[in-house]
């Protein structure tokens, strides 16, 4: 634990491009500041501790400045330093909707939005309630700029943007409604998120009436810096990925193939489903066909066309809801799951960076005894990335834990329903 | 028969029963010139063929001896061409009822036989009871197959099946009045070698083709009892229907064997899954487990569907017995109209020749004015030639109206009584059906009710 070149009331920087001006913010293991903090905290071994705030520079490779904008009242403090994000009511100070989807024709297009609603006790925002309406564009950037501006966290994501015309009705309730859902989710997260929901722009998508006009504001400020961020899609040479990146990449790959598989096998399920009703369709009136020639068996052939019927009903809502309720969540997993492998690689990408320029600097060992400071810079951002992305994985296995327990249990209670539907007119009989 | 949809004209229902017995009367008279021949004679009385049946039930074979079909083995033997073949034969087991009832455990007797004689058995009993209602035998070749089961006559579960099915057979005509007291019926339960030879001695095979023939030929009866039309139609569409029904269900049978399996791969998919999880592992595994059980239990399920489809099927086939009886009928009649047109046709002839006149045109009547007439000796040997045949032919007709009253009552009272075993038995193969159906969901409630818990420890 070495100490920097600044003395006391010097605040040590806590180890993030969050947006809260550093130099506000207490040293986590600083003896002085508040003791929950330090004890919520568990840095990680190689995590090297952070030299005095004022040589810092924290900004991206690409020279893009982090957004440190929003100021945070003392309360939610605490929530910020927790990177175990404990998600009881009583912590949480915001809350986010959506809701009430609406058709809008115009003249050039037809599009959907939908109402977001917020409430929060956040100083950041100006009032304690507000209600927009948004469209899915309208997310699209919001999430374009979280990843622009956040590119060390991971960032949920967003239901699929295209979808095939003729194939699937955009304008049906069932898919809107699953969009909605998965919209809803998404805001969700980032407002749950204790860096991401300070974020300006996300600010600015829950309270601004006009976006459009923000929005311009923004390109015109990006296309002056010059190309942001791209993901990576190679892989990088390093000489150690530390393990727990590399533990979570391996994991990753395993879980997305599994959870592809999945996704088949609830595909086909829901397809021999529908088989097997087109067959109950024909099946059942056959019987009440008997019926009409019968007397005396034309009460319990009724029956058992009854409870045929029956069973059809169940089965459809059944299936539909598969479709509407449990494909969509594996499927936005996958997506989550190759967001947070992107991340990864970024991480990679920056560790490589600086090992080379640590290399470059150890070949020219004689000419500069000291690190000089470019490397030193790399090394931070090294470190924050690390300690970002680790608060990030952790928060998203403890989610992800909480998503498939309840989205398995509601595939067995859907599946219960149906057995109870199917089951009852048949004991009448 | 496709399946009734809406919008679709619907038959109307024909009604298999009637409120009242009709009479006789009006059924089996024909329409001959001058109703001088004989026709059905005044109403009769019926007796309902269940009561009929029912002060006969404890004369029936099946109150006295125990029938079994225990197994069923693989024999190889030559067949009529000479060449080899392999056949099931099937054991017979008979034992006294009165021997177990005493505590006796005596031992059954027994013989082999196999399909084709129980085939050569019910054709006997189709020939020598036109009246009955003969029980069908269970089907030759595998039909309404899904595509788990298999169509090849040698499969154990084909085997088994058709073992049950001839037990039942031989119980049905153990347990009717009539045919259970046939002594070839009796031989064939007792008498291994030899058997063959008996029934063939009886003469049956020349009134079987005959019989075959006039099954399938097509001729219109002017007066048929009308029961007999509407049961006829009644015996096909029942044909129809059990048949699209049987069709269908195997479908769904598929179907449903698909949905079930496929969930076998959720089981397979978690185990894996399980291996890369901490606190998820376990919940999932076992999670896992439960998804294979229930995969598991759609082969019990749809076996026990296959004994409900064989139930359905017995009575697709006793609606072919019920149709052949109705063309029986229908034979008699034509042939009893027959024989009193023809004499109509001679008593005209012969009164023409007697008064010299000429009522209807005949060839005969415009030739003799045309050539010449004949002398009044030959056209008194005419008239006697006539008479006689007139004397003879209404001697026939009497009898063959006996004979078609007699075939209309008996075969009407074994309706009657194959009416209520119908209705009984249907019943309970459907009730029968609902309750599998429940079972299925109480089953798959619990299985779904397991994997939940298990997810909820996830």
């Amino acid at each position: 634990m070495s100490a920097g070149g600044g003395g006391l009331g010097t605040p040590r920087a806590l180890p993030s491009s969050g947006p809260r001006a550093l130099r506000d913010m207490p040293h986590p293991l600083a003896a002085s500041s508040s003791e929950e903090a330090a004890s919520e905290l568990t840095p990680s071994p190689d995590l090297l501790l952070p030299r005095s705030f004022a040589d810092k520079d924290l900004s991206l490779p690409n020279g893009t400045p982090v957004d440190t904008s929003s100021p945070a009242s003392s309360s939610s403090l605490l929530n910020r330093l927790q990177l175990d994000d404990d998600l009881d009511g009583e912590t949480r100070d915001l809350f986010v909707t959506v809701d009430d989807p609406k058709k809008h024709i115009c003249t050039m297009e037809t599009y959907i939005t939908y109402r977001v609603t917020t409430k929060t006790t956040r100083a950041e925002f100006d009032l304690p309630e507000y209600s927009i309406r948004r469209r899915y564009q309208d997310f699209d950037w919001l999430r374009n700029k979280l990843e622009e501006s956040q590119p060390t966290h991971l960032i949920p994501p967003l239901p699929e943007k295209f979808v095939m015309k003729g194939v699937v009705d955009r304008f049906s309730e069932e898919f809107v409604e699953t969009r909605r859902k998965a919209l809803d989710k998404f805001l969700k997260r980032i407002a749950d998120h204790p860096v991401l929901s300070f974020n300006e722009h996300f600010n600015v998508f829950l309270t601004a009436k006009d976006l459009n006009a923000y929005k311009k504001q923004g390109m015109a400020l990006l296309s002056k810096m010059g190309e942001s961020v791209k993901y990576v899609t190679g892989s990088y040479k390093l000489r150690s990925r530390p393990l727990e990146f590399a533990a979570v990449g391996d994991y990753l790959d395993t879980f997305v193939l599994k959870l592809g598989t999945i996704d088949r096998i609830a595909q086909r399920i829901i397809k021999e489903e529908l088989e097997y009703l087109v067959e109950l369709r024909e099946y059942g009136p056959v019987y009440s066909t008997w019926g009409g020639l019968e007397v005396e068996l034309a009460e319990p052939l009724e029956g058992v066309s009854a409870c045929i019927g029956n069973c059809c009903t169940a089965l459809e809502e059944l299936s539909d809801d598969m479709t509407e309720d449990f494909l969509p969540v594996l499927r936005e997993y996958i997506l989550y799951s190759e967001s947070m492998k992107n991340v990864l690689k970024k991480r990679d990408q920056v560790q490589a960076e600086y090992e080379a320029k640590l290399e470059a600097v150890a070949l020219k060992k004689e000419e500069r005894p000291k690190m000089p400071a470019d490397v030193e810079k790399c090394q931070d951002r090294v470190e924050c990335f690390n300690a970002d992305l680790k608060a990030d994985m952790e928060r998203w296995q403890n989610n992800k834990r909480q998503d498939f327990r309840q989205l398995l249990m509601g595939m067995a209670d859907k599946n219960i329903q149906y057995y109870e539907k199917e089951s009852v007119p048949a004991s009448c009989f | 028969m496709s399946a009734c949809a809406e919008g679709e004209p619907s038959r109307a229902p024909i009604p298999m029963e009637r409120p009242e017995a009709e009479p006789l009367s009006a059924s089996g008279s024909c329409q001959a010139g001058e109703a001088e021949a004989e026709a059905g004679s005044g109403p009769a009385a019926e007796e309902p063929g269940g009561r009929a049946a029912g002060t006969m039930m404890e004369d029936c074979l099946s109150k006295k001896i125990e029938i079994t079909v225990s197994e069923a083995e693989k024999r190889t033997g030559r067949n009529a061409m000479n060449m080899q073949e392999i056949y099931t034969a099937y054991l017979i087991e008979t034992r006294a009822v009165e021997s177990q009832t005493e505590g006796q455990c005596s031992p059954p007797d027994s013989l082999w036989r196999r399909y084709s004689e129980f085939e050569l058995l019910r054709n006997y009993l189709l020939v020598n009871y036109p009246h009955i209602v003969v029980p069908p035998l269970p089907e030759k070749r595998a039909e309404f197959v899904w595509h788990k089961l298999s169509a090849d006559n040698m499969d154990p579960d084909f085997v088994e099946r058709r073992r049950i099915g001839l037990e039942n057979f031989l119980i049905r005509v153990a347990s009717h009045p009539i045919i259970c007291q046939d002594k070839i019926f009796y031989s064939f339960l007792t008498q291994e070698g030899g058997w063959k030879e008996m029934v063939n001695e009886t003469g049956f095979q020349l009134k079987a083709e005959s019989r075959l023939k006039a099954l399938n030929a097509t001729f219109r009866v002017k007066n048929p009892d009308k029961r007999f039309t509407e049961l006829k139609h009644y015996s096909d569409e029942l044909q129809s229907v059990i048949s699209h029904l049987l069709r269908v269900r195997a479908r769904v049978a598929d179907r449903l064997y698909g949905v079930y399996k496929v969930h076998g791969n959720y089981g397979r998919v978690f185990s894996e899954w399980s291996a890369i999880e901490k606190e998820m592992g376990d919940g999932l595994q076992s999670a896992g487990h439960h998804m294979d059980v229930y995969a598991a239990s759609i082969d019990d399920i749809l076996e026990e569907e296959e004994h409900y489809a064989d139930q359905l099927k017995e009575y697709l086939f006793y609606a072919e017995a019920l149709r052949a009886v109705c063309r029986k009928h229908e034979l008699i009649q034509y042939d009893l109209e027959m024989a009193a047109q023809d004499l109509a046709s001679k008593k005209q002839q012969c009164e023409e020749l007697a008064t010299g006149t000429l009522r209807t045109f005949s060839l005969k009547g415009m030739t003799s004015k045309l050539f010449g007439q004949e002398s009044p000796e030959q056209r008194e040997g005419k008239i006697k030639v006539l008479e006689e045949q007139i004397h003879d032919g209404e001697e026939q007709l009497k009898s063959k109206n006996v004979e078609g009253r007699e075939f209309v009552k008996s075969a009407w009272a074994d309706i009657e009584r194959f009416k209520e075993q119908k209705n009984h038995d249907l019943k309970e193969a459907l009730i029968n059906y609902a309750v599998m159906q429940i079972s299925m969901c109480k089953k798959g409630i619990q299985v779904w009710t397991n994997a939940k818990e298990c997810f909820s420890k996830m």
